[in-house]
Order: structure tokens, then C-alpha cells, then sequence
């Protein structure tokens, strides 16, 4: 293969691998403070390119997105406390079930608002038609802001959780809720907190990466699997592990393209999602200490 | 004998309807009946899965696919260029093939609708097996999004390979004589017909399932449910168990899959959709969970208003809205946490 070839999946790989990455923190967001997979989770980028792509016509392109993750935002609360806390006590089951008719609900009325056309939204710097070559290949500008929001969006991550009081409270509710809540932590708010975090992050990456790969009422239930894929395989609700599992899933897709027909390629990535759960539900990354106290 | 009611009925319905709808001039609805038949036969597999033994799954619709999609593929593929072959020439001599024309009036030979149905179930079955046994140790969340998985791969596989007609699908299956005279086939003459046919099959499906879940196996399952290492500990093999009704409940999709293709005369990737198996799943949910008759009920009536137009654009939408509704409404509020 040639070099710029190589470098081309490579980068390509690289940026569907963060995207996916990105899906994937906020499912462990979710699993970290509730034990429950919100198959909605994919429905967050999409509402968050669509609602961008929406104001950009009328509002500057930056504030068109905060108005984008701000409204996800309010989607992810609002799905919380309307309906899934009245339904969390009724077993796995049920919130298993009610997530994914959210999820269908969420998309059918994407499609009732914004019809079945494709959109996007104006680079973040540049047109479509400039490039930064390196080493020969040549990379729309956009590659590095996908890149850079989503290092920034994992380094911000890990400072909330590590530094700030609501970061800690967050962690302790998810590591023992009774625990947390004597010592007068709300478990309950911590949760909606939780929602409207992977509601953010969802709708931020869903705006990096509208116009690389422009967006469509549809794109949430492909990518809320990928970003479930990647979750399992860095081992479900460890958020640094994703990015790593991420990077690899986006390369495997990326190069598989050398083996497998264009048409296969999503397959290639539930191959590695059913292979990893069916030979190690604690991710590669997990330990197997920790993965025996939980419940797949 | 009130478990055996709702088989009943619909036995009465399938020879009661025809007539009754031919008099009041609407026989068309037949058409739409006899579809939902088929959607609601494959839905009652699920609610044995999930309903009964608690595993959910959302591959329903994958199941369904393979079975239709194996049928067309074995009965419309063209043999006559083969006929030299000693294995071919072996099937005809065993009266296993049937000769007709190709769209443009050339003889063809094709395995006939019988074998090919038969090597279609087995198929799903044989799926069934290799992928329950993995995905059946797998709980909850993960055990939806395997089953997920699985149903997205076989409908990019059916749109992605050229042998089963990509995005356009397979078209031209023939018409499946159950008996001499007794067809599987679209079309206003065999609509009253095939409409009995297809509530036959489905009485019979209900009847064997409510047999089922009222038996020994019918009881693990529950406690399979309810608790599985205290089923287990009972002496229930919950892992051969789940096996069992998730081939069952693929088996019971394959039949359905196999027989609409046949009735409709051509299958689509559409079929495969996971949008399909998320309906199914709905269906199940509406009818009560472990609610045999429920289920069947739902099946019918939200396909056959889906069939008719009633929802218009907002179809997805309607199914997405009720399993919320379903699931914030329905009682048997229960810690599991």
C-alpha cells in the first residue's frame, strides 16, 4: 500500500474511531450512575448535528452549536425525568425497552421535523475544498478540530470527575448510592446530571462531525451501536479505556476496507462487538476482578 | 378450556371471516389480514422468548429474513443450466424439483416450494442454535444489544449481496402448494383461501405455545424468569432451557418469514430491519408480556392497522411511543436493582 493511502485510512479511521469514542463516554456516563445502557444514546449526535445545522443559517456558526448542545441538553434531562425515572424501579427489562422506544420516538420526530433530507453544517474553519497535507495525503482542516474537541472533551471529562465536588459526588453515587446519598449527596440529581452530560457530549461530537460526514434523521442507530461496541470492548463505563477502544474499532473499519466490500463494512464492527462479548464482556481493557461483580 | 378459548376464535375466524367480510363488500381487507396473520405468528415466537423466560431479543426480524429469504432464494434459483449435474439430476428424478418459466417464457427448474421452505426453517434453526448458544449467557443490556447486532448483520448482508438482489430484494417466488390445490400465493382469486390458511397456521402455532407454556417446560421458563439461579437451583437447565425457546421462537419467525415471502412473492431487506424487530418486541409489550392471546391480539390489530395506512408517517413513530407508554403504565413495579 502507499504511504499517503495508509495515512488516509489511517486519519479516517482516526476520526470515526473518536466520534465513536465520544458516543461511547456517554454511554458509560449513563451505565456509571444508573447500571442502565440508554439505547438513545445515538439519537444525542444526531439531534445535535441536525439542531446546529438548523440555526447555522440564522445564527453564527459557534453559537448555532452551543444552542444545539444546550437544547440536547435539555432532551437528555427531560428524557430522564419524564419517563425513565418512573420506569427505573420496574427492572432492566423495562428500562431496556422503554430506552429504545425513546430512541425510535426521538428519531421518528426528527424526521417529522427535519424530513428525510441529508444536512450539514459549515466547516469549522476553511471550505470544503481546503486541505493540510502532510507527508503527501491530504486532510480537510475539520480532521483536527474532530481530533481536538474530542481530546478536549475527554481531558475536561477527567478533570469534572476528578477535581470538581459534582464530578466527586457523581463518582461516589455511582460506586455506592446509599453511601453517597448519607452523606448528603441527591442520587436522584446526580442522575439527571448524568443524562444531561451524555446528552451534551453526544450532541458535541454530533456537531464535530457533521460536516465530515454531513448528517440524517437516521445516523442515531448506527452510531449508538458503534458507541456501544466501543464501550463493551473498552470495558463498559470506563471512559479513557473507550477512547483507546475507540481508536482501534475506527482503524479495524478503516482498513477493513482492504479485505472486505465496501458494502460489509458495518458488519465488521458487530463481528467485534458480538466476538467481545461473546469472549470477554469486561472489555479488553477490564480486569476480570472487576468484571466477576458485574452482571452481564 | 378457557385457555383454549382464544384458539378457538381464531380458528372460527378463519373460515367465519371470508364470507362475512364478501358480504359486507369489504374482502379486500382480507389481504391485510393475512399479513398480520404472519407478523403476529412471528411476534407469539417472541413472547415465549420474552415474555415467559425474560430474555429479550432484537433479532426477531432477523429470523423472520433468513427464512424468507432462503425460500426465495432455493425456489426461484434457476437449476435448468445444472440439469447435467448428477446431484441435480438426482433431485428431479426424486420429484423434489418443479418445472416452469423463467420472465422471459425459457424453462426453468427450481427445488420446489416444499424443500425449499423445509431447508429455509432448518436454516433459522440451525442460525438459532449457533448463535443462541453464545448470546444465551448474556444478560440484560447486552443480551439486547448481541441479539441487535445479529439482526443488523443479516439485513446488511441482505442488502449488501448481489445473489439475494441487494436493496431491491428477491421477487418472482412461486406460488407454495401446501396440498394439491391448496396454495400459498397472492392474487384475488387465493385471497379468501390463503387468508384461512394463514389463521390455520397461526391457531395452530397458539395452540402449541399455550400447550406449552401451561406444561413442565412452560413452568421452568416462568421461573427461568423469575429468578435464574434460584431455577437452576430447582434443577431447571436454565441454559438449555433459553436455548430451546430461542430456537423455538426463531423457528416460529422462519415460518412466518417463509410463508408471507411465498404469499407476497417477493421479500426486501426491509424485513430485516431492526425497525421490524424493535415492532415485534412492541407487539409483545402491548399484549401484556407473558400473554399469549394478548400478544396475538396486538400482533393482529397494530399490523393490520399498519398494513392499512392508518398510521400514515407517523407508523415507526407509533410503535416507538407505545413501548414508552407500556412500559410507564404497566404494573408489576419490581426492585431488581
Amino acid at each position: 500500500m502507499r504511504a499517503e493511502l495508509f495515512l488516509q485510512y489511517l486519519v479516517s479511521g482516526l476520526i470515526y474511531g473518536s466520534i465513536y469514542a465520544a458516543v461511547a463516554i456517554g454511554f458509560n456516563i449513563i451505565y456509571n450512575a444508573t447500571g442502565i445502557i440508554n439505547f438513545a444514546q445515538g439519537e444525542f449526535a444526531m439531534l445535535g448535528g441536525m439542531i446546529a445545522s438548523s440555526l447555522a443559517s440564522r445564527l453564527p456558526l459557534a453559537l448555532a452549536m452551543a444552542a444545539a448542545v444546550a437544547a440536547t441538553t435539555l432532551v437528555g434531562i427531560g428524557m430522564e425525568r419524564a419517563f425513565l425515572r418512573r420506569i427505573a424501579r420496574g427492572g432492566v427489562l423495562k428500562m431496556i425497552i422503554a430506552t429504545i422506544g425513546l430512541s425510535i420516538a426521538i428519531r421518528e420526530i426528527a424526521l417529522l421535523i427535519w424530513g428525510e433530507s441529508v444536512r450539514t453544517l459549515p466547516f469549522f474553519s476553511g471550505t470544503e475544498v481546503s486541505s493540510v497535507g502532510i507527508a503527501g495525503a491530504h486532510f480537510s482542516p475539520q480532521v483536527f478540530w474532530v481530533l481536538g474537541v474530542t481530546a478536549l472533551v475527554v481531558a475536561a471529562l477527567t478533570a469534572f470527575f476528578k477535581l470538581t465536588l459534582i464530578g466527586k459526588a457523581m463518582r461516589g453515587c455511582s460506586a455506592n448510592r446509599e453511601g453517597a446519598s448519607l452523606c448528603g449527596i441527591d442520587p436522584d440529581l446526580m442522575v439527571t446530571l448524568a443524562f444531561g452530560l451524555s446528552a451534551a457530549i453526544g450532541a458535541i461530537a454530533g456537531c464535530a462531525v457533521a460536516p465530515l460526514t454531513q448528517t440524517h434523521y437516521a445516523i442515531g442507530t448506527g452510531l449508538g451501536i458503534k458507541g456501544f461496541t466501543v464501550a463493551a470492548f473498552g470495558g463498559l463505563g470506563n471512559s479513557l479505556a473507550a477512547v483507546g477502544a475507540g481508536l482501534i474499532l475506527g482503524m479495524l473499519e478503516s482498513f477493513s476496507i482492504i479485505v472486505v466490500p465496501e458494502a460489509y463494512k458495518d458488519v465488521v464492527s458487530i463481528v467485534v462487538l458480538l466476538a467481545v462479548l461473546f469472549a470477554k464482556p469486561s472489555g479488553i481493557f477490564g480486569s476480570r476482578a472487576a468484571g466477576a461483580l458485574k452482571d452481564y | 378450556m378457557r385457555r383454549f378459548a382464544t384458539v378457538l376464535l381464531i380458528a372460527v375466524c378463519a373460515f367465519a371471516l371470508p364470507p362475512l367480510l364478501t358480504a359486507l363488500k369489504a374482502a379486500f381487507l382480507l389481504t391485510q389480514l393475512t399479513m398480520a396473520a404472519y407478523y403476529a405468528l412471528a411476534s407469539l415466537g417472541l413472547c415465549a422468548l420474552m415474555g415467559y423466560a425474560g430474555q429479550i431479543s432484537m433479532g426477531q426480524a432477523g429470523f423472520f429474513a433468513i427464512g424468507g429469504y432462503a425460500s426465495a432464494y432455493l425456489s426461484t434459483r434457476n437449476l435448468a443450466a445444472a440439469s447435467g449435474d448428477p446431484l441435480v439430476g438426482g433431485l428431479d428424478a426424486l420429484g423434489l424439483l418443479s418445472r416452469g418459466a423463467d420472465a422471459y417464457g425459457n424453462p426453468s427448474l427450481s427445488l420446489s416450494p416444499w424443500i425449499a421452505a423445509l431447508c429455509a426453517i432448518l436454516l433459522a434453526i440451525l442460525v438459532a442454535v449457533l448463535i443462541g448458544i453464545p448470546v444465551l449467557k448474556l444478560k440484560g443490556h447486552y443480551l439486547a444489544m448481541a441479539t441487535l447486532g445479529f439482526g443488523i448483520v443479516i439485513e446488511k448482508i441482505a442488502r449488501g449481496t448481489p445473489a439475494l438482489g441487494g436493496a431491491d430484494g428477491l421477487s418472482c417466488v412461486p406460488a407454495f402448494a401446501l396440498l394439491p390445490g391448496l396454495e400459498v400465493t397472492g392474487g384475488r382469486a387465493a385471497r379468501a383461501v390463503n387468508f384461512t390458511i394463514s389463521w390455520v397456521v397461526l391457531a395452530i402455532g397458539l395452540l402449541a405455545l399455550v400447550n406449552l407454556v401451561n406444561s413442565r417446560p412452560g413452568r421452568a421458563l416462568r421461573a427461568l424468569h423469575d429468578g435464574e439461579e434460584a431455577a437452576g437451583a430447582m434443577g431447571v437447565d436454565t441454559a438449555r432451557y433459553k436455548l430451546n425457546v430461542f430456537v423455538l421462537g426463531a423457528a416460529y419467525a422462519a415460518v412466518a418469514g417463509v410463508l408471507l415471502t411465498h404469499y407476497n412473492g417477493s421479500i426486501g431487506p426491509g424485513e430485516a430491519n431492526a425497525m421490524k424487530s424493535v415492532r415485534y418486541v412492541a407487539i409483545v409489550a402491548v399484549g401484556g408480556m407473558a400473554n399469549l392471546s394478548g400478544t396475538l391480539a396486538a400482533g393482529l390489530l397494530l399490523n393490520f392497522l399498519s398494513l392499512r395506512g392508518v398510521f400514515g408517517s407517523l407508523d415507526d413513530l407509533v410503535f416507538g411511543v407505545m413501548l414508552v407508554a407500556v412500559m410507564l403504565l404497566s404494573p408489576g413495579v419490581r426492585s431488581r436493582r
